[in-house]
């Protein structure tokens, strides 16, 4: 690509979030400046640049800084790159530091992505529902999970459309080929907020406490190439085995035992096939959407390969 | 993204007739608990496997305690199944079922040296589990299209596992293409519940 191409993209990438122009249109303004007039190639640009701005009718600073690469929520997967997103505000949280002015949920087609607004970076107030462009954001990972950070030199500009923002829903098939421990019949700390699982009747935050009975199921679904782990709460999990969490303490009751309900659970579910739906959390996808996968398969295209081999 | 937590071993899916051959095993670091694997034929290793087919005899063939051999048949061969004290649950699911069953297994591959200097390939199962014919068939086609994927990548540069296959087994990959085919075949018979009658139909490939 020659260097005029290049700046053409650049220019492009630029503006494409204001002006509707192709490339090939700014290439031919910059090969006039260069090729006819002698103008370097930066000044060029500039020139370039300037007459677009006009066009657009925006500010040289409302401009990105260019050459950010446009990124979709679900996409984002390194901390600290320069990136450039058009988002709709989807949900705004309160912050509970000063330091932050606002902080939420950014979504697109793609899914959502958190996003934290600092108080110093004296920037305009984003209003929950609306779609904006915002330019030169930093992405940010804690714990496996990221966001972006908006900062002193983002642009934020409102978009007049809506955006139907996905969810990172995913869906995964395969063998169930193991029930974790910490399935079946457990027990939660009642403690607010806390719901962890007791060991023992021990929670490791509030020590000994009266647990609170749940129904669920930690499990692997493997099919011979990825593993991947579900955790079905306990709607999915009386969808799946027909048992209520009722049925369980009852179960759990008769045998004096909480493992018996566990025990059943492998017994039934073990070995079949089945396909996950629902969001991902860590490395867990958490089941909406669970259903067996038992109508006949048609080896016919594995056949026709097998043998053209 | 990176995790931290050790990633859980994937179960291999392989037909009983290249299991059996897979006599090979290794560790990938000196650490005493570090996980062993079987080395399949086909270029890949198998730290655990998942298998369903059709579970024909089960022995106690314990001596002091029980110790539950079960034989469960593929459209490819035989597996063999050993579950003892340390397999409760495995063991337990082998004295209870009736034969014959469909059972889906998932399991290590273990391999061990008789007098004579015989390889044995057998698997300890972690769980033993009664399924239906759907997941039988369903079972068999994934495992064709897994073993003609591992002969398909056999060839590929940087396939380590294929290469030390190479080096430790002197079997034709055309085999286990054939034991593929077959298995896929058995299934349409089954299928047309007409074995006699069923169109002899030649594949134009052939």
């Amino acid at each position: 690509m020659s260097d005029i191409q290049q700046t053409a993209e650049q220019l492009h990438d630029q503006f494409s979030e204001h002006l509707d122009v192709d490339v090939e249109e700014i290439e031919e303004r910059l090969e006039r400046y260069v090729d006819e007039y002698k103008i370097p190639l930066d000044e060029a640009r500039r020139s370039v640049e300037s007459h677009y701005l006009d066009e657009a009718g925006i500010e040289r600073d409302e401009l990105g800084r260019g050459g950010n690469p446009t990124v979709q929520a679900a996409d984002v997967d390194a901390p600290d790159e320069w990136v450039d997103i058009t988002a709709k505000v989807v949900d705004l949280w309160d912050p509970r530091s000063d330091s932050v002015a606002q902080v939420g949920l950014l979504g697109d087609e793609s899914g959502t992505i958190k996003f934290t607004k600092w108080a110093a970076s004296d920037l305009d107030e984003l209003d929950e529902g609306k779609v904006y462009h915002l330019g030169n954001v930093v992405t940010d990972e804690y714990q496996g999970r990221y966001s972006v950070k908006l900062n002193r030199t983002t642009t934020i500009n409102e978009v007049d459309e809506d955006i139907e923002v996905g969810d990172d829903e995913t869906t995964v098939e395969g063998a169930l080929v193991d029930i974790q421990s910490g399935s079946g019949l457990i027990k939660r700390c009642p403690e607010e907020d806390c719901t962890r699982v007791l060991q023992n009747g021990r929670c490791s935050e509030h020590g000994e406490v009266e647990g609170e009975f749940d129904l669920r199921i930690k499990g692997v679904l493997d099919d011979g190439t990825d593993v991947h782990e579900i955790i079905l709460n306990e709607e999915a999990t009386t969808d799946l085995t027909g048992v209520t969490l009722e049925e369980a303490k009852q179960q759990a009751m008769d045998a004096l035992d909480t493992t018996v309900v566990a025990d059943e659970m492998r017994e039934t579910l073990l070995g079949k096939y089945y396909r996950v739906s629902g969001p991902t959390l860590g490395r867990y996808v958490l089941a909406n959407d669970i259903e067996e996968l038992n109508d006949p398969v048609d080896g016919e295209s594995v056949l026709i390969k097998a043998r053209s081999m | 993204m990176s995790e931290s937590a050790p990633t859980r071993e994937v179960a291999r899916r392989v037909f009983a007739d290249e299991f059996n051959d897979a006599t090979f095993t290794f560790k990938e670091s000196d650490d005493e608990r570090a996980p062993l694997y079987s080395l399949l034929p086909t270029g890949e290793k198998a730290n655990r496997v998942f298998l369903v087919g059709t579970l024909t005899e089960t022995e106690d063939v314990g001596e002091d305690s029980e110790y539950w051999r079960g034989r469960v048949v593929d459209p490819t061969g035989t597996f063999f199944v050993y579950a003892g004290q340390y397999q409760p649950e495995a063991a337990n699911a082998l004295r209870e079922l009736d034969t014959p069953a469909y059972v889906a297994i998932v399991g290590k591959p273990r391999a061990y040296e008789t007098e004579d200097g015989t390889v044995n390939v057998s698997v300890r199962p972690e769980s033993i589990t009664e399924v239906d014919t759907a997941t039988r068939d369903r079972w068999v086609v994934e495992t064709a299209e897994r073993t003609i994927e591992r002969v398909e990548t056999f060839d590929e540069e940087g396939n380590e596992y294929a290469r030390r296959a190479e080096e430790e087994y002197d079997h034709p990959l055309r085999r286990y293409t054939q034991a593929a085919i077959d298995a896929l075949e058995s299934l349409d018979e089954a299928d047309d519940g007409s074995e006699d009658v069923r169109d002899e139909s030649v594949p134009e490939s052939l």
